[in-house]
């Protein structure tokens, strides 16, 4: 396994790496969203980084999982708060790990119920190896390779932290 | 904390009834009554109602995560609100929804109950929701469905509508806070035949409210009141003095039998709430009412369409918490024998 950097100094890199980002694509207002749980926690300290002016917006994706008939409800699901006026808008979509990309097409769909945005930039603290979609994030913390049958999560809020099983 | 009710029976429906609504994991398989559920799953329904409260503010009043699973309607008794409630929430969660009209159905044309439930299971159905005029009914058929199917309770007899106390609860919630134990409750009127009123009470003492009080005359109390951990009151100016929620009930004149009341006027001169009455209560109290509202009965016009009251309120919260309760009940890991019932 490669060695994994610790979350501070990702989020740093994510910071920097996405400001440059948003000024080549020539975006002043973006919208920051958060995926409940970790990708919340990131996308509040990348929110302060880069000093937006609007609100920061979170999203639970449970009503939207396509293994819902197979896991059940999540008991702790969490209300969304995008807001209503997602119309138009350049949208930073922030989660902790990217895997399998279910995650992002669950939040993408949630995102589309609200309005048709302007666009979407993907920032992940983690891109590790197991896609099973065809999503890709514009901004990366690290790039990890693990075997199928190792599990990487990130604890928090604080400190923050990453647990490899 | 009263998480198993004191008396052992109950003394419409049977010995541990409850006990059908629950899977070996305690999670809901039914939705039956609020008796005898423990605070935790109470909580968690108003917590998930929450969340699905921003699903009825999106662009999109929908998420897909009941799609494919055919709900039915089975409404034996009149209903508007309930019916249609369910109805939307049903189709926001992208459920299929059939509503059987059973005055206009084979029923009518003689096919027994069992008969009827049989050709509903035979078009794969996933869920029944059931009103009854009779006490237990809901019971009934979650016994004799097949082990797939999951049951919701839309009101039996008087015995429980405990999705209408539900979303009575989650009014009481958005509008308190979540801090049952500082609230004064008062239920007002026909306890003896509301269904509405018993799943209340069993909610409120479950959530552990400060007080729950009843107002009615004696021959609108049922003979088992002492038992249900209420506060009697036959006066309403003293019953609803300090209170901070007023859940009124409609008088039901079609469940009446026998001259329990002298007559509808006199009803309204002793237990009708007026604004002028109103002013024993709290000054931020909220007035409650399942509906159909009876103006002029139970409840004064000024105070059904004025600031306090939140009977709308509770129209619009009935979808999100119908909701929650499909969701859990539907969204649940299947267990074994369920499994292999509908592989």
């Amino acid at each position: 396994m490669d060695e994994i950097a610790k979350p501070d100094q990702l989020l740093e890199k994510l910071a920097a790496d996405l400001e440059q980002l948003l000024d080549q694509r020539n975006i002043d207002d973006p919208l920051m969203v958060g995926i409940h749980t970790g990708g919340a926690w990131i996308a509040t300290i990348l929110h302060a980084k880069l000093g937006l002016s609007r609100p920061l917006a979170t999203l639970d994706i449970s009503f939207y999982r396509d293994d819902f008939s197979r896991i059940g409800m999540n008991p702790k699901v969490k209300p969304s708060s995008l807001p209503p006026q997602v119309e138009d808008k350049h949208i930073i979509l922030v989660d902790d790990v990217l895997q399998t990309g279910r995650t992002i097409r669950a939040a993408m769909n949630e995102i589309f119920d609200y309005g048709r945005p302007a666009s979407i930039t993907l920032a992940c603290l983690v891109d590790r190896s197991g896609r099973e979609l065809p999503i890709q994030a514009d901004v990366i913390g690290q790039h990890l390779h693990l075997q199928g049958n190792q599990h990487i999560k990130l604890n928090g809020p604080e400190p923050l932290g990453f647990i490899v099983t | 904390m009263v998480n198993k009710p004191s008396r052992q029976t109950d003394p419409l429906i049977g010995k541990d009834s409850w006990n059908i609504q629950l899977d070996s994991n305690g999670r809901l398989k039914h939705f039956l009554t609020i008796e005898g559920l423990g605070s935790e799953i109470l909580s968690n329904i108003l917590d998930t109602a929450e969340s699905f409260a921003n699903v009825n503010e999106q662009r999109v009043k929908k998420v897909p995560i009941l799609r494919g699973k055919t709900i039915v309607n089975l409404f034996f008794e009149a209903s508007t609100r309930t019916r249609t409630t369910f109805e939307l929430a049903a189709k926001r969660l992208s459920a299929d929804i059939l509503n059987i009209n059973i005055s206009t159905s084979a029923t009518s044309k003689g096919e027994s109950l069992l008969d009827t439930l049989q050709n509903l299971q035979a078009m794969l159905c996933d869920m029944f929701i059931v009103r009854h005029s009779d006490s237990g009914a809901a019971h009934y058929i979650a016994g004799i469905v097949a082990p797939h199917i999951s049951v919701i309770n839309a009101g039996d007899g008087r015995h429980a509508h405990p999705t209408q106390a539900m979303l009575d609860m989650f009014t009481i919630r958005r509008k308190k806070g979540h801090d049952f134990g500082k609230l004064r409750v008062a239920i007002v009127g026909d306890i003896l035949h509301s269904r509405v009123a018993r799943s209340q009470i069993h909610a409120l003492n479950i959530l552990n409210t400060g007080q729950v009080r009843v107002i009615a005359p004696y021959t609108l109390l049922p003979t088992d009141i002492d038992d249900m951990g209420v506060t009697v009151f036959n006066d309403l100016r003293s019953g609803i003095r300090d209170v901070d929620v007023i859940i009124m009930l409609r008088l039901q004149k079609e469940r009446m039998q026998g001259a329990l009341l002298p007559s509808e006027h006199e009803y309204y001169s002793l237990y009708g709430l007026t604004e002028e009455r109103l002013r024993a209560a709290k000054d931020d109290v909220i007035v409650m009412h399942p509906g159909p509202i009876n103006r002029g009965v139970e409840i004064e016009s000024r105070v059904a369409d004025g600031n306090r009251s939140v009977i709308l309120d509770q129209v619009t919260y009935g979808i999100s918490v119908r909701m929650a309760i499909m969701s859990m009940v539907l969204g649940r890991e299947p267990e074994q024998n369920e499994a292999e019932a509908n592989p």
